[in-house]
């Protein structure tokens, strides 16, 4: 079992890295070694799209973890700069100080105002510290409980972009309300009278996540995931060995299909071929296209019809049976 | 019954303390609502003792007593652990719900009971806080919560993190209708429930030294190279951060809550 996604992707990463040299050599090469460089790039690109069907047709839970943590694929800020315009990103919860693990700010998405928020990854090591991981503490969420807030008062359209292993569950953050601040952030979700879409575009991970994904439309990334808790967590738990994330990640069922079949989110968006990281274009086109189309479909909504469509959507979640109480 | 945090019995008469281990009058103990007489330690109650020493007397009536889990995930032995804590329980899962007076007022109510797979919140859990706080607020009646729980249930998958949103979803409901809702958090209030309902009652009233955090203890530790303060993650730190309103003793809960009832209900009448 591969502990990460490079370790999982092992065999691709060193076809890409053999193609980058066939390719640099290609350039450099006179005209009559050209076609035997062309013909090396070629079966390269052939091999390595044979292995990525390979790989990718038989993602299970646990692969789909190590893809929804690949370092390279694109992360909230790469979605909002590519899809939005005007972006200003607005900073602070206004008590305690900044968080750079939710980033959001005021943006026009296709000619349109609104509300853009959401989980930000670093790349390299002191971005990722930057970032905390992603992993946002009370100011963090109370940021974006002020931006919501906002977006009801000027009439703007919310638009959250979910990518985190977990909130923050240091000490500071528990002292300064971790979970009144995630709590907070659901309720105003709730209360608000302007549509808004969430999008699981890598890790949705625990409270952390639906701090930021109690929307009218929720929509998911095909290899993204979404669970009640990470997969070692659980295992851990379960059986006091963090190495069986994979038997977790199978228990919990924690992928994109799985959710959409038990009604838990409303769409699956389709990854390109190889995986979100293997084409920013295409996935970033998909992504919009989703936005699009469901704030397109919220828009007749009156502000009433919103809070109620949540809540009945949100109401509805739940498998219980109920026998008649016996007497 | 105690649940897993029996105070041991000697033997019928005598009962050990889990806080400082002494031996006390089983009487004595009970007539103390469960609480040491030597160290002040609170011990878990199960729902029905809550009920008892918090409402008026009878006056408890339960709803929703029909609602059981279902193993939709199949997960591992998620279905023999749902059979073993309802056979040691004898209710069908982690949180009671119902309706009661309390000095006359009446309340919707939900009591969780640590006994029964820690107090986590599955499907059914959420379920009944969710009606708890939807009668309260359809009835314009304050709702009273007990809290008890390690967090989610991790055996019905991301159906328990939906929970998180749905019962707060009611909440929203409660403060629509202006119906007060007041949370009580025992021993111990975690995780999933603690980031969601419980934490945005109108009043959080918790009882002495509860466990109440985010994240395991140890795992908050190991995330920090801080010193961690010694009550971290008990009652007495949430109050001082500012994150519940008070420490209550058991023995004066129920006036407490009558008196908070009282009030909060007055604006609407």
């Amino acid at each position: 079992m591969a502990k990460s996604w490079k370790e999982w992707e092992k065999p691709l990463l060193e076809i890409d890295e053999a193609l980058e040299k066939a390719r640099e050599i290609a350039k450099k090469c006179s005209p009559t070694e050209q076609v035997a460089a062309e013909e090396r790039i070629a079966y390269f690109e052939q091999r390595r799209d044979n292995i990525i069907r390979v790989m990718y047709s038989r993602l299970g839970p646990w692969e789909k973890v190590l893809v929804a943590r690949a370092e390279t694929r694109p992360y909230a800020l790469d979605y909002i700069t590519t899809l939005f315009t005007d972006f200003v990103e607005l900073g602070g919860d206004r008590r305690f100080g900044d968080d750079h693990a939710i980033v959001g700010g005021t943006a026009m998405f296709q000619g349109k105002p609104v509300i853009v928020v959401g989980q930000q990854k670093g790349r390299n090591i002191q971005d990722r510290q930057y970032r905390n991981f992603a992993m946002a503490k009370p100011e963090g969420y109370r940021k974006a409980i002020r931006l919501f807030e906002m977006a009801d008062r000027f009439r703007l359209p919310i638009v959250s972009f979910v990518d985190t292993p977990a909130a923050d569950p240091g000490v500071e953050s528990e002292s300064r309300g971790i979970s009144e601040a995630i709590a907070a952030s659901i309720l105003k979700m709730f209360e608000l009278n302007v549509p808004s879409v969430a999008v699981i575009i890598g890790e949705g991970g625990s409270g952390g996540a639906i701090g930021i994904a109690a929307a009218n439309k929720v929509l998911m990334l095909e290899h993204s995931v979404y669970s009640v808790i990470p997969p070692e967590g659980c295992a851990a738990i379960l059986w006091r060995q963090p190495a069986e994330g994979a038997k977790a990640a199978a228990a919990l069922q924690l992928t994109a299909q799985s959710a959409l079949d038990r009604g838990l989110i409303d769409e699956v968006l389709p990854e390109p071929f190889g995986g979100a990281h293997r084409d920013w274009e295409t996935v970033t086109k998909t992504v919009g296209n989703a936005i699009e189309a469901s704030l397109h479909t919220l828009d007749s909504l009156s502000p009433a019809d919103l809070r109620e469509q949540r809540y009945a959507k949100f109401r509805a979640m739940g498998r219980v049976a109920e026998a008649a109480p016996s007497a | 019954m105690l649940g897993k945090k029996k105070a041991t019995g000697l033997d019928g008469s005598f009962v050990q303390c889990l806080g400082c281990k002494k031996t006390l009058f089983r009487r004595e103990f009970e007539e103390n609502l469960f609480v040491c007489q030597m160290c002040g330690h609170h011990h878990r109650l199960s729902w029905r003792q809550r009920a008892e020493i918090t409402f008026d007397e009878g006056s408890f009536s339960e709803a929703d007593a029909g609602l059981r889990s279902v193993d939709t995930l199949e997960f591992p032995e998620y279905r023999e652990k749902l059979e073993s804590a309802i056979a040691k329980t004898g209710i069908n899962d982690s949180v009671v719900s119902g309706r009661a007076t309390l000095d006359g007022v009446p309340v919707s109510t939900a009591i969780a009971d640590f006994s029964f797979m820690g107090g986590s919140m599955g499907s059914v859990a959420g379920e009944k806080i969710t009606r708890t706080l939807e009668r309260a607020a359809t009835d314009r009646i304050p709702a009273i919560v007990f809290c008890a729980s390690g967090g989610a249930r991790m055996q019905e998958g991301l159906l328990s993190l939906m929970q998180m949103a749905k019962t707060t979803a009611a909440v929203a409901k409660c403060r629509e209708a202006g119906a007060p809702y007041i949370a009580v958090f025992t021993d111990p209030t975690m995780a999933g429930v603690l980031a969601s309902y419980a934490s945005v009652a109108d009043v959080i009233l918790a009882e002495p030294k509860s466990l109440v955090g985010f994240a395991g203890a140890r795992v908050a530790a190991q995330a920090q190279v801080m010193k961690v303060p010694d009550d971290f993650q008990k009652a007495e730190f949430a109050l001082r951060s500012g994150m519940i309103d008070k420490v209550v003793e058991r023995r004066a809960m129920r006036s407490t809550l009558s008196s908070l009832v009282r009030v909060l209900i007055g604006g609407s009448r």
